[in-house]
């Protein structure tokens, strides 16, 4: 079911909700957290359906916020979907008019879930400081996509100087299939690594993070070499008994070869957004280990930048 | 960076990345069976899905059926299709099938044997699985001697070069505790105590591990979790369906050892243990231990047991057959359908608590749920009337199949007077967490590939059990037919006289 409330207030939102919990029972009282998609017209559908689906795993009240004409009078139009209609949470989507758009904060804060952790996802372009943005100041965990930045580099680069603890972006979720795969392939013995290699499509900010954590974490010097993609195309790891190689040339299915054995293939998908985002929303402290490999890469690439 | 332990890649901190398994072969024995095309196979397509198994893998299944692989690959297949809990991948599905071999054979069937240790080296050659092997006996107890035997024969019990053997055994352990320690000295005899893994797929279960979070991470329940607040504790783990196509190995066997043996006391020992030193493997099985030795029978069996038999009835709108009328059961049958005990815990902890435990089949509905129940406050200030309705205080961990926690306490009733009536709080586990939460035993099986025990039962506390139940069920069987109670209902009349004996009365869950 869903409920239309155009040019309403955030009282009356409120109200609906709480009548729709006083009718259903249970309500916003299941919701592990609250999910803040900043987003815009052209994005907002598939953004919201990633976010419904992720809130499978972590039943969420998604406020979805809609930045309409800048120049109209201030007003909000929301839809309110309510839980079942799609998953076990709620979305609501609002339309903010006007000046509004530059006061998101003071409409989502009384539409919180008491108590529950907030997390704000900018599907699209995100803010190069996300803690100091009005909405992400209100999130415990700021989540953005350098992809989708005209040059994602840069842009992951220029946000990782503003790193606050609760900063993620889908650039380093997208590589844990990648990591976990060659974390595993060390588990066993193999020999010294002396280098290694990660080959990508040019311009691609998870190449360069994995870059950056084989190289922060093995202490040896990793190559960025570019390929057609899709994604990262390939690691290798240059060990004293030869090279441990994981190779993915079509997104979907890659091959491990290393030395003295047969060469094995795995089922390595590239993620969609909404697994990404699921795995993001199972943990909601910071991450270490991202901060570290962040401001490692951003360290390494500085280094290249500088002239000779 | 040198590789393996410990691993640079992998720290403390980085927890995305799961545990995954390492090289190894997953040998299945009894793959036509039930358990194998329900659970097992599934469980293994969607830890594949999951991304848990690794690159070198192989499943190779054993079964007396002329089958080539790939026939057995269409098997899994459709048993995955059918059953598995993640969606259906191709890609996934091919890369698992590829690492799918079959060896058909009589399990005393040496030749057989020596074609399946010529199969699991090849795939080492071919798969890089490692040299390390874990055999699932997903088969009657009484064969597991047999293929015991035949893997020492053939070779494949040892292991080289630091590769690990493994071995994976189902419930029943044994039917008391000398068959118990026989079947022990079987398996013992070829797998040092470390490699078997016993499975109850019960503390494969979510609800089950959030026994130990809701106790130990809290600070709320604790001090409250002993005989100072606790009045008594009732343990139920109910169904609703018969005996069904179990008949011929559940008659002569009945439900305080199919049921009570391992799931009720492995609950019961999880609700009353003290807090395990870590939350190591060692630690949590010594404190269960603990428990299991400090449980005590009631004095009188007459009183502090029950016991019953379901008879024909009217259950979910349909006339169902009683346990003696089912096919393949003996019509003068003394097995018990019903089981429910008063066990006594001596520690300072639970001292005078008693713990009720009860299972049975064809009971009102299928639930499985731990309750414990508190004292009544020990002065009240509003008046006797007002809370006439007022029940026991009462924290309900439900198992399943609506698996959550329930807290049951007074509330006003609005309106001018004061009367307070019983409100529920209510958790829900499908609610505030995954609908995709990974079933009993991917856990299980995962934790067998990673070497990983602290939920399977050691062989100490498998005999404890049966040390528990050997005097009851001796009792019993001097006491001839069990009483009958309705298809449908909770049990028969001396399960409910066994609360009732003692001023209190069962849930209804
Ligand atoms: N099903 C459950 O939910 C469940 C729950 C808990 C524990 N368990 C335990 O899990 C194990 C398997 O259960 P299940 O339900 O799968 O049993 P099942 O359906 O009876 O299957 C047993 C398997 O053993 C094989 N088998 C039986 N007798 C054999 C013989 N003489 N020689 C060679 N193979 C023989 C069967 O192969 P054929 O097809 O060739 O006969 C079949 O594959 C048992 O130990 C059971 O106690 C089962």
């Amino acid at each position: 079911m869903t409920l239309y409330l155009p040019r309403t207030t955030t009282s009356q939102i409120s109200e609906a909700l709480t009548a729709e919990r006083h009718s259903v029972g249970g309500g916003a009282l299941n919701m592990v957290l609250t999910l803040i998609v900043v987003t815009d017209e052209a994005d907002h559908y598939d953004a919201v359906r990633a976010a419904t689906e992720a809130g499978r795993e972590h039943p969420s009240r998604i406020l979805a916020l809609i930045r309409r004409d800048p120049d109209a009078e201030p007003a909000i139009d929301a839809e309110i979907r309510r839980p079942g209609t799609a998953g076990p949470g709620e979305a609501l989507l609002l339309r903010l008019y006007g000046p509004l758009g530059d006061h998101p904060g003071s409409v989502v804060t009384p539409l919180l879930v008491p108590d529950a952790p907030v997390v704000a996802w900018w599907p699209g372009i995100g803010p190069a400081n996300p803690s100091a943005d009005p909405v992400g100041r209100l999130a415990h965990r700021r989540i953005t996509d350098a992809l989708r930045a005209a040059d994602p580099v840069a842009d992951l680069l220029n946000r990782i100087r503003n790193y606050q603890p609760g900063d993620t972006d889908l650039t380093w979720t997208r590589l844990t299939p990648w990591r976990s795969l060659l974390a595993s392939t060390m588990d066993q013995p193999c020999g010294w690594v002396n280098g290694a290699e990660v080959t990508a499509e040019p311009r691609y900010p998870s190449a360069d993070l994995l870059v950056a954590w084989l190289a922060d974490q093995l202490e040896v010097r990793v190559e960025r070499t570019t390929s057609n993609g899709p994604g990262i195309t390939g690691a290798r790891l240059v060990t004293e008994q030869g090279d441990i190689n994981l190779q993915r040339y079509d997104g979907r299915v890659a091959t491990l070869t290393r030395p003295n054995q047969p060469d094995q293939t795995v089922a390595l998908a590239r993620r969609r957004p909404a697994e990404a985002l699921a795995e993001e929303l199972r943990r909601l402290d910071a991450d270490e280990i991202y901060e570290r490999t962040a401001k490692f890469m951003a360290a390494m690439l500085d280094r290249t930048e500088e002239p000779v | 960076m040198p590789g393996a332990i410990p691993n640079p890649l992998r720290s403390e901190l980085d927890r995305r990345l799961p545990r995954i398994a390492g090289p190894s072969v997953l040998v299945l024995f009894g793959v036509t069976g039930d358990l194998a095309r329900k659970k097992l196979l599934p469980a293994i397509y969607d830890l594949a899905n999951r991304g848990l198994l690794p690159p070198g893998f192989g499943l190779v299944g054993f079964a007396r059926r002329d089958w080539e692989d790939q026939d057995f690959a269409a098997q899994a297949h459709e048993a995955v299709r059918e059953h598995a809990r993640t969606p259906f991948r191709e890609d996934v599905w091919r890369q698992l099938s590829e690492g799918v071999r079959f060896v058909s054979g009589e399990l005393n069937d040496d030749a057989a044997f020596d074609e399946l240790a010529r199969t699991v080296r090849a795939l080492d050659a071919d798969r890089g699985t490692g040299g390390n092997y874990a055999f699932y006996l997903s088969l009657p107890p009484k064969l597991f001697p047999t293929v015991v035997k035949q893997l020492k024969r053939s070779n494949l019990a040892e292991s080289e070069d630091g590769a690990w053997r493994r071995v994976i055994i189902e419930k029943p352990f044994g039917h008391d505790l000398e068959s118990a320690r026989e079947l022990n000295a079987v398996v013992d005899d070829v797998f040092p105590p470390q490699s078997v893994f016993r499975i109850d797929h019960y503390l494969g279960k979510e609800t089950v591990q959030n026994i130990m979070a809701l106790r130990f991470a809290n600070t709320l329940f604790e001090p409250l979790w002993n005989r100072n607040y606790v009045d008594h504790v009732q343990i139920t783990m109910a169904e609703d369906i018969g005996v069904g196509g179990r008949a011929g190995y559940y008659d002569g066997i009945g439900a305080a050892r199919d049921v009570i043996q391992n799931h009720l006391l492995q609950l019961l020992a999880l609700v009353a243990m003290e807090e395990p030193v870590t939350f190591s493997a060692d630690s949590i099985r010594t404190e269960k231990q603990k428990v299991l030795e400090a449980v005590e029978l009631p004095e009188d069996l007459a009183t502090g047991t029950a016991r019953g038999q379901y008879a024909a009835g009217w259950q979910g709108g349909m006339y169902v057959p009683g346990y003696l009328e089912e096919e393949g059961i003996p019509a003068n049958s003394i097995t018990e359908t019903y089981a429910a005990l008063k066990l006594g815990v001596n520690s300072r902890r639970w001292a005078g608590v008693p713990f009720y435990l009860r299972t049975g089949k064809r009971l009102g509905r299928r639930v499985t749920e731990v309750a414990l129940v508190f004292q009544r406050a020990p002065h009240q200030v509003f008046s006797s009337v007002d809370v006439e309705d007022l029940g026991q205080n009462s924290l309900v961990l439900r198992i399943q199949p609506d698996e959550g926690v329930t807290l049951r306490f007074g509330s006003k009733v609005p309106g001018a007077s004061m009367e307070v009536r019983d409100v529920t709080m209510d958790f829900a586990y499908g609610q505030s967490f995954t609908e995709a939460s990974p079933e009993a035993y991917e856990r299980l099986i995962l934790d067998v590939l990673i070497g990983d025990p602290p939920l399977f039962p050691r062989q100490e506390e498998v005999e404890l059990s049966w040390q528990i139940l050997d005097p009851i069920e001796e009792y019993w069987a001097k006491e001839g037919r069990p009483e009958q109670y309705e298809a449908g209902t909770w049990g028969p009349q001396s399960g409910h006289e066994l609360l009732a004996r003692d001023g209190r009365q069962w849930r209804r869950p």
